[in-house]
């Protein structure tokens, strides 16, 4: 299976079945897979925060949900985070594409990802990052169960070990540097 | 439909909120966003079903449609104020596209940001919100005109199918309740007024 085929099915196996997103390149293939597979409700939001905030009162109203978004949407869902779902003590998992590493063009991804863990361990969120297919499943299983079990959010992010990163968004060293001959 | 915003009438948000809680008779979820537009919802008479929040100012109807999606048979509410709303103006067209029968929003409008120093908003001067709705796909947006017309509007809500936004101007009187500031109380004591509270067990 690939990385895309588990993180669905994992989802599925634990009554995950609320997609709100974001679109980001890198997660194309889950939500193109959640959205033709009737057991999930997809709503694109124009904003992250939007996102977390319809996960937050999906799961208050008995419906279990992710929300996805790439690192600079992160950055947008700070006071969500804060405000809602860490002193409510909500259990939105959030699934988080990562750019700004390992081979980014866009300087401004690479200081907008710099400031996402910092932020999740600030406000004491838990979080993975799954770089590996082979412990996919388990860390995201058990991240789920955890998370709606204490009732706390947990933030998956996704490395580029993992999906290959963007390959549109990757650094290009166009011509050796040094003196024009 | 340009003169629905000048014909309505300037009218008082305890008062609506009262009108409004008196007509919900079938356990509705009330999502009420920060600050006054909750204290008037709490001074209004506490019901199990309603929600509030204590900051994410603009995200009353993001989470208003959560509930709206996980539980289709319920009536849902969100209640926001147009500073909220004019935070989260593509909540709107997430809604106008998902769809939800369920969900009718309500914003307060009296032009200012009126727990902060009572500064201008945007609804104060060139800014329709109405218009702003109905452009965003939300077909069945309307000016509420008078408390007859509000509680019309409310009764036939469901009547089109799909989201309802109901926008009514109001005055500047401060909210007249306070909910506690407790979180988790909050959000336990709201699931249980939705059924889905694992609470039960503890209950004496």
């Amino acid at each position: 299976m690939t990385w895309s085929e588990i993180i669905l099915a994992t989802l599925k196996d634990n009554q995950v079945r609320l997609v709100a997103y974001v679109p980001d390149n890198i997660l194309t293939p889950l939500l193109k897979a959640a959205a033709a597979d009737d057991d999930f409700v997809t709503v694109g939001a124009a904003r992250e925060d939007e996102a977390v905030g319809t996960v937050a009162g999906a799961y208050m109203a008995g419906l279990r949900g992710a929300a996805m978004m790439q690192t600079s949407g992160f950055a947008l869902i700070g006071n969500a985070l804060a405000s809602l779902v860490v002193p409510y003590q909500l259990p939105a998992i959030l699934i988080i594409s990562e750019r700004g590493t390992m081979g980014e063009f866009n300087i401004g991804q690479t200081l907008v990802a710099r400031t996402m863990r910092p932020t999740l361990d600030a406000l004491g969120i838990m979080h993975h990052t799954l770089a590996d297919l082979a412990t996919l499943r388990f860390i995201l299983d058990r991240s789920i169960k955890q998370a709606f079990t204490t009732q706390t959010p947990v933030a998956l992010i996704l490395s580029p070990l993992l999906t290959g990163g963007n390959p549109a968004a990757s650094a290009q060293l166009i011509s050796p540097e040094g003196p024009r001959a | 439909m340009s003169d629905d915003r000048s014909s309505a009438q300037t009218l008082n948000r305890a008062a609506l909120t009262r009108r409004l809680v008196q007509r919900l008779t079938h356990d509705e979820a009330v999502v009420a966003g920060i600050g006054n537009t909750n204290f008037d919802l709490i001074a209004a008479g506490h019901r199990p079903q309603n929600f509030y929040m204590l900051g994410s100012m603009g995200l009353a109807c993001p989470i208003a449609l959560g509930v709206a999606l996980a539980q289709p048979s319920r009536g849902v509410i969100a209640l926001e104020g147009d500073g909220s709303i004019l935070m989260a103006l593509g909540c709107l067209t997430t809604i106008a596209n998902v769809k939800p029968r369920n969900l009718t929003v309500i914003i307060w409008d009296n032009g200012i940001y009126q727990i902060t120093g009572e500064q201008p908003t945007a609804t104060a001067g060139a800014t329709d919100i109405v218009a702003v709705a109905r452009g965003a796909g939300i077909a069945h947006s309307e000016w509420v005109r008078d408390e007859a017309h509000f509680d019309a509007l409310l009764d036939r809500r469901f009547e089109h199918g799909g989201p309802r936004l109901l926008a009514a101007k109001i005055d500047d009187q401060p909210g007249q309740g306070r909910p506690l500031r407790d979180p988790v109380l909050i959000r336990t004591a709201f699931m249980k007024g939705l059924g889905t509270s694992r609470s039960g067990v503890l209950d004496a």
